[in-house]
């Protein structure tokens, strides 16, 4: 590779030596490097998303056929509760603060994260959040079981699983406003010499709004459920109607922050993508400016639409039609996204490595989502939709095959940096297949179980359901038994893969983290990258000489 | 093979009623279901061109094919472009839907009004304008329903869609149905009609539904509402005007009949066993069924008032306190009925007893 590069690697190897004195405990438990930091997310992840897939497989099992062959029906909405509790804050959310945490600092040229000892307080949060979540399952009463929208009066009722759920989001809320104003003040901060905010990766940008919605929206979330704990042991009122209290109160504020938390999952996604789709089209994003702004459009507009959760609850039809406009409204940015994501692509050379194939599988589903959420933004349509298993296809379109597909896509991009071993591109490419396959075999049928009528969160079924019902529970089986496979593949690449990996594997890579060795060392980037590699990258990605600011 | 052919594809259009909406019988569900049925259309044509566009890069613009990259990355004629015609294809689609918005929530003028409250878990309909009154319980039996260990007996038809008593209407009737609940957040919904409206305690909504045909029409409870959340069906029977008439004549003579005569002279065990249906109707979703009550809701096992004087017992029962409501709205002989019951039940033993007339007297 190039010099530069090689200057890069003999200081790194004095630190790999210090690295053999720290005893596992002190690299692991008292972390503050972001690379290690950004495994134990990444892990912390994926062992939350196999007790959320083991809990979505629960459910589908009781869902095969009608009437209840393996759980109480209370059981069972302790299933869906905290499979969607897990799946969002456990799973999804620590992945992508995970990736962060790993490759911001190497793509923007910084040596680690701002602030490297909170980093190690953010992530310690969430085991204990996800181990009171667990416990809740073998208190009296059991978990929560009010859905993981958590709506009162009936999480007022519930026992005192409910509580711990609530200390749990109050952990997990805690945890994301610290990583947050951490890629905050890396991003805004310690950028390399010649890389100003426009000229950052996309992945880069994606993030930093991420954050930013974060610290306006978890503190609402942790007052919504604050509220609802006094109201449970300090008789308070705020959602309480027996005492005066408003439950509609608690949707709106509930929304209020669940609404952006749905783009929370989607624009570190589209930041992936972002990445992946010009390395293997080997040309430069297209529209990069613009993609800056609907990212931003669309963080300010999730905030205005929360209302369209709500199209049932009963207000005027002037409010109706306000959300439903402003609803409409964001399948404009959405939608510039996508096409220059397909301008990306086209007139380009393209390969398709395991991460551009979910890239692609990313593209097309998450349209097939986009899509569907426009038919739920027309309130009338959503009179017939709202609460049935269209919302649970709509939804899983965009989290599984959007959040979770771009997740995979990032993991094999950049496994051979992390581990410095190339993964069997085979079993990768079976993977995505895999994956893809029963992933629309699982949801697809639910958009039809939806139109048909069949409501959510119900653990029983009339038999106009059944083989729709059947076939997502065959889907969902055997997409689980994929994500295994995914969990070899991976263990596989750690140890040895199919080979030694380039410092940059990919052909069209251009960002900083392909400067640096693979593995990427312990440390990088301690003294920043100098101006000619940074614009060197730059100009590949069309981001100097010819564009214009 | 025009058989084989055949066979495979009957079950498919068999299916193809599953498949969308169920058949509209209300010009609001007409129009929503048009509404759908035009946004698929212009779905699918923006879906075609765009995937289109799509794949043929994918099959042409490859590496493997020799395709040489062209590093173009911006055109602003096609980013305002992109930009603006979805914005347009948009306002064409809003401009149909507010309309049906508009009309949807128009509950005007209505003929009939009925009052649907929420319970966990069942509906209870109160027909405003005819005092007819009634609770709508799934009849779906236990075995049915529940198969662990592979028992469980065959299931019928409209499993987990029947009741004991469906809310009957008339046919071509505005109906408004206003919407409560007694405990936690339900939902009534009913797609036959364009209909899906919570219920919501402490508040009263509305949403009305005009139906077209006479016949039977099933949805269900749509907002989690506990354990038995499933098992909530909403029933509507739609008849002719005459049948209705009959049947709300029918009814109003039978309420007529099991009111309580307010000469009657009550033992202590008729009321305790009339007592009982009352708390099972009033009362348990807060103190429970064996009286122990929940959470701030106090447990009526040993407790000072029920076992103190009767009369601040009724007192309390009459004008309320706190999260208690007053129950004033009950009759004399249900407070006297009611009293008794949870005096002389889930242990406590006072052995006293109240009647209707203590109770007429005591609310003067
Ligand atoms: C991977 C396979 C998955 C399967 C088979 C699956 C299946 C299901 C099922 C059957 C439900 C219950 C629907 C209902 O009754 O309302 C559900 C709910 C839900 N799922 Fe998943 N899911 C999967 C992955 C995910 C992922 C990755 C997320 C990411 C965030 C997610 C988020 C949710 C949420 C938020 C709910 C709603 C829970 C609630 O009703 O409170 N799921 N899922
Ligand atoms: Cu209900």
């Amino acid at each position: 590779m190039t010099t530069a590069n090689d200057a890069l690697h003999a200081p790194s190897h004095d630190h790999a030596h210090e690295e053999h004195h720290v005893s596992f405990v002190q690299r692991w438990f008292y972390a503050t490097n972001h690379k290690d930091i950004g495994t134990l997310y990444l892990w912390f992840a994926f062992s939350m998303f196999i007790t959320g897939g083991i809990m979505a497989l629960c459910i589908r099992a009781e869902l095969f056929q009608p009437g209840l062959q393996f759980w109480q029906p209370d059981f069972f909405n302790q299933l869906t509760t905290l499979h969607g509790v897990i799946m969002v804050f456990g799973a999804i959310m620590p992945a992508f603060t995970g990736l962060a945490n790993w490759m911001l600092p190497l793509m923007i040229g910084a040596p680690d994260m701002a602030f490297a000892r909170m980093n190690n307080w953010s992530f310690w949060l969430l085991p204990p959040a996800a181990a009171l979540l667990m416990i809740s399952f073998f208190v009296p009463g059991g978990a929560a079981a009010g859905g993981w929208t958590l709506y009162p009066p009936l999480s007022i009722q519930a026992g005192m699983g409910m509580d711990l759920a609530i200390f749990a989001i109050h952990l997990l809320g805690l945890s994301s406003i610290m990583g947050s104003i951490n890629i905050v003040t890396t991003v805004l901060n310690i950028r390399a010499p010649g890389m100003t905010m426009l000229k950052m990766p996309l992945f880069g940008w994606t993030m930093l709004i991420t954050a930013y919605l974060l610290i306006a929206v978890a503190p609402v979330l942790a007052g919504a459920v604050t509220m609802l704990l006094t109201d449970r042991h300090f008789d308070t009122h705020f959602f309480k109607a027996v005492g005066g209290g408003d439950p509609v109160l608690f949707q709106h504020i509930f929304w209020f922050f669940g609404h952006p938390e749905v783009y929370i999952m989607a624009l570190p996604a589209f930041g992936i993508v972002s990445q992946i789709i010009p390395t293997f089209a080997r040309k430069p994003l297209f529209g990069y400016v613009s993609m800056v702004y609907a990212t931003c459009s669309i963080a300010i507009l999730s905030f205005m639409v929360w209302g369209h959760h709500m199209f049932a609850v009963g207000m005027p039809a002037s409010t109706q039609l306000f959300f439903m406009f402003l609803t409409m409204l964001i399948a404009v940015p959405t939608g510039v996204k996508v096409f220059n994501w397909i301008a990306t692509m086209w007139q380009g050379s393209m390969t398709f490595e395991t991460p551009m194939l979910f890239s692609i599988g990313f593209v097309c589903l998450f349209t097939v989502g986009g899509f569907s959420g426009l038919i739920l933004a027309i309130a009338p349509v959503d009179t017939q939709m709202q609460d049935t298993y269209y919302v649970v296809a709509h939804f899983h379109y965009v989290l599984v095959a959007g959040a979770l597909f771009s997740l995979f896509g990032a993991t094999y991009y950049w496994l051979p940096k992390w581990t410095g071993y190339m993964y069997h591109e085979g079993r990768g490419q079976f993977h995505f297949w895999w994956s893809m396959i029963w992933f629309n075999v699982t949801f697809f049928p639910m958009h039809f179980l939806g139109l048909a009528g069949m409501p959510r969160r119900i653990p029983d079924y009339n038999m106009q359901f059944t083989d729709f019902n059947a076939m997502a529970t065959v889907g969902a089986f055997c997409f689980g038994l994929g994500q295994i496979f995914f969990l070899f593949n991976v263990i596989h690449t750690i140890r040895g893969g199919v080979g030694k990996a380039p410092a940059s594997p990919w052909e069209g890579a251009n960002t900083l983290e392909w400067e640096v060795a693979s593995p990427a060392p312990h440390h990088t980037w301690e003294t920043p990258p100098s101006l000619e590699i940074v614009e060197k990258g730059l100009k590949a990605q069309g981001l100097l000489g010819d564009h214009h600011e | 093979m025009r058989r084989l052919a055949l066979a495979l594809m009957l079950p498919a259009i068999a299916k193809a009623g599953e498949m969308n909406f169920p058949p509209a019988q209300s010009a609001i569900a007409h129009e929503i279901t048009n509404l759908h049925t035009l946004l698929m259309w212009v779905i699918l044509v923006i879906f075609l061109l765009v995937f289109g566009v799509m794949f043929y890069a994918i099959l042409k613009h490859r590496k493997s094919l020799g395709h040489a990259a062209k590093p173009f990355h911006e055109n602003t004629t096609v980013e305002i472009l992109w930009t603006v015609i979805p914005a347009l294809i948009l306002i064409a689609m809003a401009w149909p839907a507010a309309r049906v918005v508009i009309a949807q929530k128009d509950t005007r003028d209505s003929e009939i009004t009925i009052k649907a409250t929420g319970y966990q878990w069942f509906w209870g309909y109160k027909y405003l304008d005819h005092g007819v009154d009634f609770k709508s319980r799934l009849t779906t039996n236990r075995n049915q329903i529940e198969e662990y260990k592979g028992k469980g007996s065959p299931k019928g038809e409209h499993y987990l869609l029947e009741v004991d008593e469906p809310l009957v209407v008339p046919v071509g009737k505005k109906i408004r149905i206003l919407t409560t609940s007694n405990d936690v957040i339900h939902s009534w919904a009913m797609p036959a009609f364009g209909v899906k409206q919570d219920a919501i305690p402490g508040f009263i909504r509305d949403t009305w539904f005009k139906a077209e045909n006479t016949g039977t029409f099933r949805g269900q409870c749509s907002e989690l509402c506990g354990k038995d959340h499933g098992f909530m069906p909403v029933v509507v029977k739609v008849v002719t005007d005459k049948e209705f008439q009959d049947w709300v004549g029918k009814k109003q003579a039978e309420a007529k009949a099991a009111s309580d005569d307010p000469n009657k002279k009550w033992t202590k065990d008729e009321l305790i066993a009339r007592g009982r249906s009352v708390y099972e109707g009033n009362c348990f979703a807060c103190h429970k069924a064996d009286g122990k009550g929940s959470g701030p809701y106090p447990s009526l096992v040993g407790s000072k008032i029920v076992l103190g004087p009767i009369a601040d017992h009724l007192g309390m029962v009459l004008k309320g306190k706190n999260a208690m409501p007053a129950w004033s709205a009950l009759s004399d002989t249900e407070i006297a009925a009611v009293v008794t019951y949870e005096r002389n039940s889930f242990g406590n033993t006072v052995g006293d007893a109240l009647f209707p007339a203590d109770v007429k007297a005591a609310r003067k």
